[in-house]
């Protein structure tokens, strides 16, 4: 096992420059490891069968350790990325499918039924050994699994569900699990699922029913709305049975019953593919509104439609801008966070801007709000200054309390000064209108294209 | 240096003194010490050039002095740019407590330009300190002459600030039941079960050698990659090229991103597949000596 797996399935890698690691000279791992025996080609195919989905977080679970337990693991509220591939995504968690396999044809998917990857299978074991080693080398902050649909949703979930007993139960691991919920799949399932796991997710999969129908035909958006709200009653319940109680001392009072394990305490999630089907801008920011309101989604995520391997004749096989996947999260966070309304960001066309991100395009559609007094205008309207996000404001507004602002206050905030500027007014700045006007002209997409994901909200 | 006019050198136990900083502090505003008259330095440090400042003052030798009631956002603040890299830290944080003692508001002012210094330092520090809970590698290790139970967890990891012991407490928690290692230039930790012991710093001789489970991680680094996604300038945000070396997946980085184009051009050049049989059933888990049947997944 000495060279670095570089993959048959990497045609192009020019052995010649990869490096190569020094040889094994610790034989050790044999005898530590449940995992010697595992073929780095079945960790290859269920690796990449998962990638496609695009979270990885691994935040919001309750802190815990292992220092009075018998295994290994903890979790530590923002959780951690262990690394980071070419793409540039988070390695937060072991993200696999038990099995690649699938009675489902799902066309935008790479593991359909009818497509002609690779097969593979782990065994329950292969998954708790290959966990349990990443995670003793500090590769992971835990698991994510899903799956394909084998036999039915009940049994695929039962194998699921194994995984992560066997984890907690057998080796009292507290590291993080996400556990992706089978459509289908019966209530006491999702139920005994969420025990285990700190966050459940499932798929929308795609903005409209219609496209759900066309795209996905064992599926359907019944089915997938009706799983998660069981996942959120059930959410409901464990947060009202582990709400805080008032401390009482009646001598004669029973002993209060033990509590029931938290469920999945870091709640529920949902990714969207984005760009498979003709739905636009407007109606995903309108679904996914509604799987925040309705669903109390943690996140929901877009996954711009990117080519797979032996894709389906009925795809575009052209992929989505990952620019148009960008700015849809841009949009999201000034819903959920900077006070934005929908129809603001959104204008007949039904699609963002492309080629400036939403809150610019929104400030140079109302210039009659702009320039803003930096020295007086109220929080809810400096967040909508395009370049200032909430570390900034909150910055701005603690200064202007005991003192007037100037321009070189601005160059202490770490913002994009030429974005800013026009269009705000300090006691030594006042831009003119063609400052505003000057923004209109479309940067180079390479330039925007190299913009991190957030630093323009 | 302008040795002839420091009166003072207030010197402290370890590069990460910050209790022996404090004292030190209060002792010296208690006796009205502005900061152009002390020189900080570290125990055992190497220092430029002698040492003529006519007192030394070590903090174990002082009587407890008043606290100085600075603003508690500060202490915070100031205990991690105590871990700093630069060495100038403790004469910047005396600095800071001087005007800070004259004039508490100012640390109101959330963009006085000292305090966003300041707030950049430490932040600097807690970058590095998740940095090093992320990258740390542990490799299993036999003990010498040990039986086969005796496996400790290795790492070598080269931190660009003084946060070994700030950032133990989570290896601790999460590898109470195992025994481990972290090594690094500056101080090493060790944990038995038990305790946690630091350590000056190692050579790198000591770092491990890859061992043959790391095959399992760069498998799995691989895979995990979309080559429809490359993004290198948010890997190397991320993950600066610094780390690199004590990463073994980082030599996957070039030869997968010069693939990358490749094997996307190939997937979108290829014609549609065409339905070609029913999976049905699961397949048998594939045996370990079998490789893959159906080639490469992503052929043009």
């Amino acid at each position: 096992m000495t060279p670095p797996p570089l993959p048959a399935h990497t045609p192009a890698a020019p052995p010649a420059t990869a490096p190569v690691l020094p040889p094994a000279v610790q034989p050790t791992t044999a005898m530590l490891s449940l995992v010697a025996n595992l073929p780095e080609r079945k960790i290859h195919v269920l690796a990449d069968a998962a990638k496609y989905d695009a979270s990885c977080s691994s935040s919001g679970a309750q802190r815990r350790d292992s220092r009075n337990g018998t295994g290994i693991g903890g979790t530590s509220g923002a959780g951690i990325c262990h690394s980071y591939a070419p793409d540039g995504r988070c390695i937060s968690l072991l993200k696999v499918l038990l099995t690649n396999w699938c009675v489902y044809d799902c066309l935008y998917c790479v593991n359909r039924e009818s497509s002609n990857v690779e097969r593979a299978r782990f065994s329950v074991d292969e998954l708790v050994g290959l966990t349990l080693d990443f995670y003793r080398r500090n590769l992971i902050e835990g698991l994510f699994l899903s799956s394909g649909i084998v036999r039915n949703p009940d049994y695929t979930m039962e194998q699921i569900i194994e995984v992560a007993r066997q984890l907690r139960e057998v080796h009292d691991f507290r590291g993080y699990i996400h556990l992706k919920t089978v459509p289908d799949a019966s209530d006491d399932l999702i139920a005994r699922a969420g025990r285990y796991a700190d966050r459940l997710s499932i798929n929308i999969e795609l903005p409209t029913a219609d496209a759900l129908a066309r795209l996905a035909p064992e599926k359907n958006s019944v089915g997938i709305y009706r799983s998660m709200a069981r996942i959120r009653s059930q959410l409901d319940m464990s947060r009202a049975e582990h709400a805080p109680q008032p401390a009482r001392s009646m001598p004669q009072a029973p002993a209060r019953r033990v509590r029931p394990p938290r469920f999945a305490p870091a709640g529920q999630t949902t990714q969207m593919v984005v760009g498979a089907d003709a739905s636009d801008d407007a109606a995903i920011l309108q679904a996914s509104s509604t799987l925040y309101s309705d669903y109390r989604m943690k996140r929901v995520y877009y996954s711009a439609f990117s080519p797979i391997p032996d894709a389906s004749a009925a795809l575009p096989l052209q992929a989505a801008p990952l620019l148009r996947e960008h700015r849809l999260y841009q949009a999201d966070w000034l819903l959920r966070f900077y006070g934005f309304a929908r129809h603001e960001i959104i204008g007949s066309s039904g699609m963002l801007a492309l080629h400036m991100d939403p809150k610019l395009a929104w400030a140079l559609a109302n210039p009659q709000h702009f320039p803003l007094d930096l020295n007086r205008a109220p929080k809810a309207m400096l967040l909508r200054v395009p370049g200032l996000g909430v570390k900034a404001v909150q910055r701005l507004l603690g200064a202007r309390r005991g003192r007037a602002l100037h321009l070189a206050d601005l160059g202490q905030l770490a913002v994009p000064l030429a974005k800013v500027l026009p269009f705000v007014l300090l006691q030594d700045h006042r831009p003119g209108l063609q400052a505003m006007q000057r923004l209109l002209q479309p940067p180079t997409p390479d330039a925007a294209r190299q913009r991190d994901l957030f630093d323009a909200v | 240096m302008t040795h002839a006019i420091n009166a003072l050198t207030a010197q402290l136990a370890s590069p990460t003194d910050w209790a022996g900083f404090r004292s030190l502090a209060r002792h010296l505003v208690a006796h009205a010490v502005p900061p152009q008259q002390v020189q900080w330095r570290v125990a055992g440090a190497a220092q430029d050039g002698l040492f003529d400042s006519a007192t030394v003052l070590c903090a174990s030798q002082l009587p407890a002095a008043p606290a100085l009631g600075l603003p508690p956002g500060f202490a915070k603040v100031a205990a991690s740019v105590a871990l700093h890299d630069d060495a100038a830290r403790f004469d910047r944080l005396y600095r800071w407590v001087w005007q800070l003692v004259a004039d508490p508001a100012l640390w109101q002012d959330t963009l006085w330009p000292e305090r966003v210094q300041l707030e950049r330092m430490a932040q600097a520090v807690r970058r590095e300190i998740h940095k090093m809970h992320a990258f740390v590698r542990f490799t299993p290790v036999l003990d010498a002459g040990g039986q086969a139970g005796d496996i400790r967890h290795v790492a070598w990891f080269e931190p660009a600030h003084h946060v070994v012991a700030a950032a133990a407490p989570l290896f601790r928690g999460r590898f109470a039941n195992l025994r481990w290692a972290i090594l690094t230039p500056r101080c090493c930790v060790s944990w038995d079960g038990a305790q946690l012991q630091l350590s000056a710093g190692a050579d790198p001789a000591l770092r491990p050698p890859a061992d043959a489970g790391q095959a399992l991680w760069l498998a799995y680094y691989s895979a995990t990659f979309n080559p429809a996604r490359l993004n290198l300038a948010m890997l190397q945000k991320e993950m600066p090229q610094r780390y690199w070396p004590n990463l073994p997946e980082a030599q996957l980085i070039a030869p997968l991103a010069a693939a990358a184009a490749q094997r996307t051009h190939g997937m979108l050049a290829a014609a549609p597949s065409q339905r070609q049989r029913r999976a049905g059933r699961p397949a048998q888990p594939l045996s370990a000596a079998v490789p893959g049947p159906a080639g490469p997944p992503d052929r043009g």
